[in-house]
């Protein structure tokens, strides 16, 4: 349009400007799906389901099944959530209810800080403080006291599956707690305060009202943190033991497919073994991205209100009115009489 | 007096006590969550001090590796590819993050700036070392040479999510008061955007690039076969250039005690350049929104 003033073409132009930039985020993700997807194209049309389902890795043969890595990459993360969910959403909770602003804010730079430090030192501090000490005095416990139970089977060597997993833990607990934060902030307060009103202790109000009703964030906070124990690589690979098997007990050394990757694709020597390598990465990705996709929506549903669906059932509601109806209290600051005669 | 005193003693629930007591033991519980939680923080960073400052020293810091066997020696040219490496990580994402985060943040054509925001933040999600993989398809495959070219690459992938969602997130923090008035005294919305916008936002987008940076710097994985490491001190892009995340690795993983003290010491120099990051990072966001 020639009769457009001169600011306004420029206006157009620096806008296209703009979403240039924003195209060029997706084209990246596209380019390393495609990227990926391409160069493992020969592993898995030649492979087929095998390529999942195999469970030998012999790059001499050139036979290659991703099973062994994908069990592994599975269990280090279970691993890792058994022990960081409580644990994360347990801080969050202390974070965002319990403790005063000023403890919060400290404790919040501290967990941000485990967050930001390299995943190259944790392998580090994985594979000479916390292996060790698992070897020595942890795992031989654990097998005093549950005998030949097969999760805990074979020789205590520090490194293997449960090392990994909970050094995953400990990577993954800060993601948890944070977001499990933010979404709890989000909980509106007069939630908090209908419920303290009725006379509910604090951890009524918070099993009650506040949990119920961050229900789908919580989740989308403990897949956001799955998300990064299934593609965390370098102190995985610091600690799993590099053996290629299945085994049912935590002790054993094993492989994920994020280590398989970081240890041999430099010296992958002919074109199929690099493809299988990009077949283990195709199946990683795949993996989570379709979590992290599922999580973004769950976190965002919250925000958006979407929880508010799950209000009709909140427990409080349903079970404990009648109860804290009950207190006499005789000045009405107190939230209950504080246990003196 | 006596009327007072007996509703006081008058139990109140015969549940009470019970309910007291759950909630003592839930904060019991949650409060040793959080202990737990900064146990493993103050056992990672008090190692690293304990086993790394000693090997610590100028020589460290500024020199070159030495072959195994001969004592001495340092990652001065890690520190220096480090630095190369993330430098040139930022100089690829910042061009494409910043204005995508002021996309993000303009509210106009809201589903694309949806489906991106979506894209920014699967690619947040993808795995590092696939990160990785695809800058060796893409600059390492081709030209059949590990470079720094390619490393910096992988990291500025690594770094664009996060620019342009902390873009967006301070472009927003902007009062709209501030916007309007500048539309209303006639400035074109580009003019309102680059003279009012982001300078009022640019210490939180600053504080994001500062963030990308040593989340870029403390990196492993993505460069293993891109920029791939190297002996020597090297400023060529298409050379292979060493990392500090690199030299730590290798020298860990290594049969050598010498080297393992080496690693501790570069934990250490690493841990301050990323943590310090951080901490500039954190006190910009602060002083902005105070």
């Amino acid at each position: 349009m020639p009769s457009r003033p001169k600011s306004s073409r420029v206006d157009t132009a620096f806008h296209a400007t703009l979403v240039l930039a924003g195209l060029g985020v997706a084209t990246v993700l596209a380019g390393v799906a495609w990227e990926v997807l391409s160069l493992s194209g020969e592993a898995l049309s030649k492979g087929g389901i095998g390529f999942l389902t195999g469970t030998t890795w012999d790059p001499v043969t050139e036979e290659f099944g991703a099973l062994p890595a994908l069990y592994g990459t599975l269990l280090t993360s279970a691993v890792a959530l058994v022990i960081a969910v409580p644990l994360g959403i347990g801080s969050a909770v202390f974070l965002s209810e319990i403790a005063t602003s000023r403890v919060a804010t400290v404790v919040g730079v501290l967990v941000d800080l485990l967050a930001a430090i390299p995943s190259v030192i944790y392998g580090l501090w994985g594979l000479f403080v916390l292996a060790p000490l698992l070897r020595e005095h942890v795992q031989p416990a654990v097998q005093a006291v549950f005998g030949d139970f097969p999760l805990f089977a074979g020789t205590p060597l520090g490194v293997g599956y449960g090392t990994a997993g909970l050094l995953l833990a400990i990577m993954v607990i800060p993601v948890i707690t944070s977001v499990s934060r933010e979404v709890l902030r989000a909980v509106p307060e007069t939630q908090r305060e209908a419920a303290t009103a009725l006379g509910a202790t604090r951890f009524e109000v918070i099993r009650g009202t506040v949990l119920p009703y961050a229900r789908r964030g919580l989740v989308g906070a403990v897949v956001l943190g799955l998300g990064r124990a299934l593609g965390e690589t370098m102190a995985v690979t610091m600690v799993i033991g590099n053996r290629y098997d299945i085994s049912a007990s935590l002790f054993a050394p094993g492989y994920t497919l994020a280590a398989v990757i970081a240890n041999e694709f430099s010296e992958a020597f002919s074109p199929h073994y690099l493809s299988a390598l990009a077949g283990l990465a195709v199946v990683l990705l795949g993996t989570t991205l379709i979590l992290n996709a599922g999580a973004r929506l769950l976190v965002r549903g919250v925000a958006t209100g979407g929880a508010r669906k799950n209000g009709d059932r909140h427990r409080f509601s349903r079970k404990s009115v009648s109860v804290p109806i009950s207190v006499p209290s005789s000045d009405p600051g107190k939230e209950a009489p504080d246990g003196r005669p | 007096m006596d009327a007072l005193e007996a509703v006081r003693l008058r139990p109140v629930s015969p549940r009470l006590g019970r309910r007291r007591f759950a909630d003592r033991v839930f904060r019991a519980a949650v409060f040793g969550a959080v202990i737990v939680v900064l146990m493993p923080l103050a056992a990672i960073l008090g190692t690293i001090v304990v086993r790394g400052a000693p090997a610590l020293n100028w020589d460290f810091l500024t020199s070159l590796p030495k072959p195994v066997g001969e004592t001495g020696g340092g990652v001065g040219h890690a520190i220096l590819g480090t630095l190369i490496l993330a430098l040139g990580g930022l100089l690829m994402a910042v061009p494409v993050g910043v204005p995508a985060g002021v996309f993000l943040a303009s509210d106009r054509m809201p589903r694309l700036a949806g489906a991106i925001r979506m894209c920014a933040d699967v690619l947040a999600g993808v795995p590092s070392i696939v990160v990785g993989m695809f800058a060796y398809t893409l600059l390492v495959l081709p030209f059949k040479q590990f470079s720094a070219l390619a490393g910096a690459f992988a990291l500025s992938v690594i770094m664009l999510p996060t620019i342009a969602r902390t873009t967006e997130e301070v472009v927003r923090l902007v009062p709209s008061t501030l916007t309007e008035a500048a539309l209303a005294l006639g400035a074109p919305r580009w003019r309102v955007m680059l003279k009012v916008v982001l300078p009022s936002a640019g210490k939180g987008v600053a504080a994001g690039i500062i963030a990308a940076f040593s989340r870029g710097a403390g990196e492993t994985a993505p460069l293993m076969f891109t920029a791939f490491g190297s002996q020597f001190l090297s400023f060529s892009p298409l050379q292979p250039i060493a990392a500090l995340p690199l030299v730590l690795f290798n020298y860990a993983v290594s049969p050598y005690d010498d080297w393992h003290a080496q690693a501790w010491a570069a934990a250490l120099v690493l841990a301050a350049l990323v943590l310090a990051g951080n901490v500039i990072a954190r006190f910009a966001t602060a002083r902005r929104s105070s």
